[in-house]
């Protein structure tokens, strides 16, 4: 075992993926010779090479094409979005190529492309460095959509979509690169060394990535969450005093029902969360699967907390973030209904 | 808002055709130069030799079916004889399948009408193995690599038999074991995925390479930026063809800046090879074709190549080309019909005459009739039997996920 930074566990796997496999290749923006914007793919040109580790030209409808074309001839490719802000010049390879490469040819070309990209606020990056677009992905059928929560997950969750036979989004949520987040601004920058989900296992292991993990148990509510909300949700439920079970997701298609019905029942009461904007977001998917399955055991409407329905602004970046005195309101409001 | 009239000094320009229906048709714009004209640079010259002609048009066959120039890959009488009757065959299945979309057999059909010799010349210049993403209008190529008519056919009228299980449109094949990529409806989406197959192609060490086709209109896609930027920076093994056939449905190649500069002359910017060819000279194809693939088997990178062609028939069985072009337009075409040119150079090598083409056409007519009669065996697209309804719910993912198997369970199947 290891500490690691969410950084340095996405590039240890994807050196543990290349030193197995030889059929996986990684590239992207700047995430060649320079190791990537944010350092994900540091070292590893070095390590195995120009035609497994290397520099895109910056157009991503052009990196993801590409993807699909090494994988339909037996490559593994791990292609970068810098941002994912950025990812909308490729999404028709994605919704018209990608998802169905392997249903419009009844299985005769498969496609086992992952893509890695950076999500969320809470870096001040303004509205084309901040965006959560996991919604519009996980409207299409044909791929999967992931998002871990800690360093631990992102190395097993990153290798189990690599060897994955499915298109896999693997969206990382920026702010958790270096170190958890609560949701609070003021407080000083926590490292992940000090957390348990930062020490990471150095060689192979996958998490899998049909399963939601319940990080906390409780007995009053359920608290839905993924990438960064998952440690918003902890912090506030600590702050709001109430004994909530708090699930993350990690993966969003196909999401884990039975994980989330199953504690829905028991507790009665749910409060989803997310940090996209509210309308059509994910969240929705959620609250209207669980009233079809738990309906009966529902003793107050679910509530969601998300983003607000406005492009993320830079200056005002924490009004905007579903922080924690609107998640402490959110669960005030399901217990007391 | 203002009334443009090109011409005008207000208002912008939007091009027109030199024709539309009921006016003469006017090809006055297409340079017919004679075989010979263009030169042929070395396999591993700089690409920039190559863009001095990217406005000329390669051809080995004159208006007579004479073959001449440094372009004439010397083909065998056999060989030629062969493509001759490929693409007889793919005209002849094109013929008989739009008559029966026609007669309600099919929901839709597209001709590949006076382009055979584009897809069937290329096709025997590559190797087998070279992976092909094709248009919707590369019929020839299954042909040329002798996949099954009644497997096509059953493809079509989405039966029981239909490799892709009828969730393709009729003339979106796939045919893996022929190296055939799955052709896909939203266009150029397949030029830069070509890129990339050939990337792994020359990651992995093989001799195989990829080969591409477009339209004219298609070109205005920024897929179609992509690929030549990848295939630029990569030097990947691969040959992107854009087929110039003049008509993207109802809007003539000006809509794309074809009146502008050719389409060859894109690849300039990007630093491609180029090449323009007379598209309804086989021979000229052949070579084109061949000449790129010897350049990217060698290691030496792309060539864009356009082949100058017309579509003899509508777009697709969807429109009546009637209301956008003159109707007779295909007969003035002066590159002529490629199969007619390719029979008369075979007449004038002595190895073929009017009586055994007569006789090809009518026993390739009958091969179709009897192919189609094999294919209706195993259903059509309005009688069935289909695929099984519940393959609906296959391969959308390796295995059918909750969600979806829920779904499956709704439908009752």
């Amino acid at each position: 075992m290891a500490r690691m930074t969410m950084i340095k566990a996405i590039n240890s796997a994807l050196d543990v993926l290349m030193e197995k496999d030889e059929t996986v290749c990684s590239f992207g923006e700047d995430a060649g010779y320079f190791g990537g914007v944010f350092g994900c793919t540091e070292g590893l040109q070095e390590k195995y090479g120009l035609n497994r580790v290397f520099d895109a030209p910056i157009n991503e409808a052009a990196i993801i094409a590409m993807a699909i074309g090494m994988a339909s001839n037996g490559l593994r490719p791990v292609a970068e979005i810098q941002f994912a802000d950025y990812i909308f010049p490729g999404f028709d390879q994605i919704i018209s190529e990608l998802s169905r490469i392997r249903y419009r040819t009844a299985g005769a070309f498969t496609t086992p492309v992952t893509i890695r990209t950076p999500c969320g606020g809470g870096i001040y990056g303004g509205q084309t460095h901040s965006m959560s677009p996991e919604a519009f992905f996980t409207h299409i059928p044909g791929i999967r959509v992931v998002m871990p929560s800690n360093p631990y997950d992102a190395k097993g969750m990153l290798i189990a979509s690599v060897e994955c036979d499915d298109p896999v989004i693997f969206f990382e949520p920026k702010r958790l690169y270096n170190g958890p987040f609560d949701g609070d601004p003021h407080k000083p920058a926590l490292a992940w060394s000090s957390h348990e989900k930062g020490e990471v296992p150095k060689g192979h292991y996958t998490v899998d990535i049909n399963k939601a993990e319940i990080v906390q148990g409780g007995s009053e509510l359920t608290i839905l969450a993924y990438g960064t909300m998952v440690h918003v949700a902890k912090e506030s439920a600590r702050l709001a005093n109430v004994d909530a079970e708090v699930i993350d997701l990690r993966t969003l298609i196909p999401y884990d029902i039975k994980t989330i019905a199953k504690s829905v029942n028991k507790t009665g009461r749910c409060v989803v969360l997310h940090e996209a904007p509210r309308t059509s977001g994910f969240g929705a998917e959620l609250i209207a699967q669980i009233q079809e399955d738990c309906f009966y055991a529902l003793e107050a409407p679910i509530v969601r907390v998300t983003g607000w329905d406005t492009p993320y602004p830079h200056a005002h970046e924490w009004a905007y973030f579903p922080g924690q005195e609107r998640v402490m309101r959110a669960i005030k409001q399901v217990l007391e209904n | 808002m203002k009334q443009q009239k090109n011409g005008n000094k207000t208002g912008f320009f939007v091009p027109e055709p030199p024709a539309r229906p009921g006016e003469r048709p006017d090809f006055s714009n297409v340079d017919c130069s004679a075989p010979g004209a263009v030169p042929m640079p070395a396999i591993d010259c700089a690409a920039q030799r190559t863009h001095e002609f990217a406005g000329g048009l390669i051809r080995v066959l004159d208006d007579k079916g004479h073959a001449d120039g440094p372009w004439d890959p010397e083909l065998n009488t056999n060989e030629l004889v062969e493509m001759l009757r490929l693409m007889g065959l793919t005209r002849a299945y094109d013929e008989r399948m739009f008559k029966l979309q026609r007669q309600g057999k099919m929901s839709f059909y597209m001709k590949s009408l006076g382009e055979e010799a584009v897809a069937v010349a290329a096709a025997k210049a590559l190797d087998d193995e070279d992976m092909v993403f094709p248009s919707y209008r590369q019929q020839g190529i299954l042909f040329a690599r002798g996949r099954d008519m009644v497997d096509m056919m059953c493809h079509c009228i989405s039966n029981s038999k239909d490799n892709l299980k009828g969730r393709q449109l009729p003339v979106h094949y796939t045919w893996k074991e022929g190296s055939f990529f799955s052709i896909s409806g939203n266009l150029c989406t397949q030029f830069p995925q070509a890129v990339g197959w050939a990337m792994a192609s020359a990651a992995k060490g093989e001799s195989a390479i990829a080969a591409s086709w477009i339209g004219d209109g298609t070109t205005a896609e920024g897929d179609f930026h992509s690929a030549l930027t990848l295939a630029s920076v990569y030097k990947a093994p691969v040959i992107l063809n854009v087929v110039n056939n003049q008509w993207a449905i109802s809007s003539f190649a000006g809509i794309a800046g074809g009146d502008q500069a050719s389409f060859a002359a894109r690849g300039i910017g990007y630093g491609l090879p180029t090449l323009r060819v007379d598209g309804n000279d086989a021979l000229a194809v052949y070579a084109a074709t061949q000449w790129a693939a010897k350049r990217a088997r060698s290691g030496l990178g792309a060539t864009l190549i356009e082949t100058v062609t017309y579509r003899g028939e509508s777009h697709s069985t969807s429109d009546d080309p009637g209301k956008y072009r003159p109707k007779d337009e295909w007969k003035s075409w002066p590159l002529g019909d490629p199969l007619e040119r390719l029979k008369a150079h075979l007449i004038g090598l002595g190895a073929w005459n009017e009586q055994r083409h007569e006789d090809m056409l009518s026993e390739q007519a009958e091969t179709v009739r009897l192919a189609y009669k094999e294919a209706e065996s195993f259903g059509t697209l309005r009688e069935g039997p289909l695929s099984p309804t519940a393959s609906i719910f296959d391969d959308v993912y390796v295995e059918q996920p909750w969600h979806i198997r829920r779904q499956r369970q709704d439908l009752g199947v």
